[in-house]
């Protein structure tokens, strides 16, 4: 049939489940550094701003990442210059969980009830201080369970970084389908190797969300 | 800058990209009425602890939640037809999102079935309601009610997912963006425009399943 055996095989895509974990820390924190950014200029006081960042939200919730990935890998490789796929990859990505991130920490900021707005506004605290030393210590707290859940997003999201061409998971299965014509077994592979990466977390994140709930 | 734009090469391929929108569409539709379907049946099976359905159930949506959906098409487009199963491009694609979808529409209106309150059962108990009378307008209606923004959002996304479905040449908008990008090489400007379309239409989506599906939920109600 052909010349991989299963060691093989698992020793590839374990390889290319690197590069997918990899991505996708890279893009977790990028993309929270990115939405904290976002969070700031759209519950800031100016309405340029939070138009702004409203705006920056919507492109990218209502665009396909794949089209966003496009965009970067032929956008900056516009002026001549040719852009490796993984920085490509990684730019997307991060743009992509920025947008999520800022739109999930706003819920959280906004479920924090208005009378410890107020109350901090009558210790006399500036809205930096109410947001560092109110706001934000108590909206993290919320924020933890739902930002572990996106994570799960993120991962999956690599995935579709093997379209421009970088070399994870999903792009090692293909070339192995391709190599070995088993793609049933392969996939399956490739699948569960996801799985692995997802389930502790999806788990992790429900566990949060019910003790976080109990101790408020 | 050296770099001329030139979306006027994109615009002459209107027809195509129209095309590729409407078979984007067509899936939608389809995933969002089957997966909704499946979303109920799994709820109901998950909510009351039917055996051995809710495992089933708690099964399928932990697989498919946790796995991408590129890797499903792929899964299911390559792997089945080495079980002698063959299946076209278009088939692949719906029924990928369907099970995407519908393993999202179990968790989504599962929980939206156990926040029933207990009083509001045992008020239509008192009233005599029939059992599949209490599940249809007690139970059923509102939970869809409380949680249709999530599944608005949720169908939404897997609209936005099937962009990856030109990948085994099903021939929906990002398929229509590919083909174009290789004939005028402006791929920018082709990707561009279709995120545009892409953006269009998530918007016009969601505002037509918000309305649409909170006016059909609450009709015939005070």
């Amino acid at each position: 049939m052909n010349d991989f055996t299963l060691g093989d095989i698992l020793l590839a895509l374990l390889h290319g489940l690197q590069w997918t974990a990899i991505l996708s820390l890279t893009a977790f924190v990028l993309g929270s550094l990115g939405g904290l950014i976002i969070l700031a200029l759209r519950l800031a006081h100016r309405p340029a701003l939070v138009w702004l960042a409203k705006t920056f939200i919507e492109v990218f919730q209502g665009t396909p990442l794949l089209m966003q990935l496009f965009i970067v890998f032929f956008g900056l490789s516009l002026g001549g210059v040719e852009i490796p796929p993984w920085l490509a990859a990684a730019l997307g990505l991060t743009l992509y969980t920025s947008a999520y991130l800022a739109e999930i920490w706003r819920g959280c900021v906004n479920a924090i009830p208005n009378t410890q707005w107020e109350g901090s506004a009558a210790l006399a605290l500036n809205r930096y201080q109410q947001m560092r030393h109110v706001i934000l210590p108590q909206a993290l707290r919320m924020a933890i369970a739902p930002t572990v859940g996106f994570l799960v997003q993120v991962v999956k999201g690599t995935s579709v970084a093997s379209i421009i061409g970088f070399v994870e998971l999903t792009k090692t299965g293909g070339m192995l389908a391709n190599a070995t014509f088993e793609p049933f077994l392969i996939y399956g592979l490739v699948a569960a190797g996801y799985f692995l990466l997802c389930y502790p977390l999806s788990l992790y994140s429900r566990h949060l969300e019910r003790t976080l709930h109990v101790a408020r | 800058m050296s770099y001329q734009f030139d979306f006027l090469a994109v615009a002459r391929e209107a027809p195509e990209l129209a095309a590729g929108l409407a078979r984007t569409v067509e899936l939608t539709a389809v995933a969002c009425i089957a997966g909704l379907l499946i979303g109920i049946v799994g709820a109901v099976c998950r909510a009351w602890q039917l055996r051995p359905f809710n495992t089933l159930f708690a099964v399928y949506v932990e697989m498919f939640r946790n796995t991408p959906f590129l890797v499903q098409l792929f899964f299911l487009f390559f792997g089945l037809p080495t079980l002698g199963i063959d299946i076209a491009p278009d088939s692949a694609a719906m029924l990928a999102m369907v099970i995407n979808l519908g393993a999202y529409a179990v968790e989504i209106i599962r929980s939206g079935i156990e926040a029933t309150p207990k009083g509001q059962i045992e008020a239509a108990q008192a009233l005599a309601l029939k059992r599949w009378q209490i599940f249809l307008h007690v139970v059923l209606r509102p939970a869809l009610l409380r949680v249709w923004p999530a599944m608005t959002s949720q169908v939404v996304i897997v609209m936005l997912g099937s962009a990856v479905c030109a990948q085994i040449s099903t021939e929906e908008l990002s398929y229509a963006a590919s083909l174009i990008q290789s004939r005028n090489f402006r791929a920018f400007e082709t990707y561009f425009v279709t995120a545009g379309l892409y953006l269009a239409l998530a918007l016009l989506l969601r505002q037509t399943l918000l309305r649409g599906g909170g006016r059909l939920l609450k009709r015939g109600r005070p």
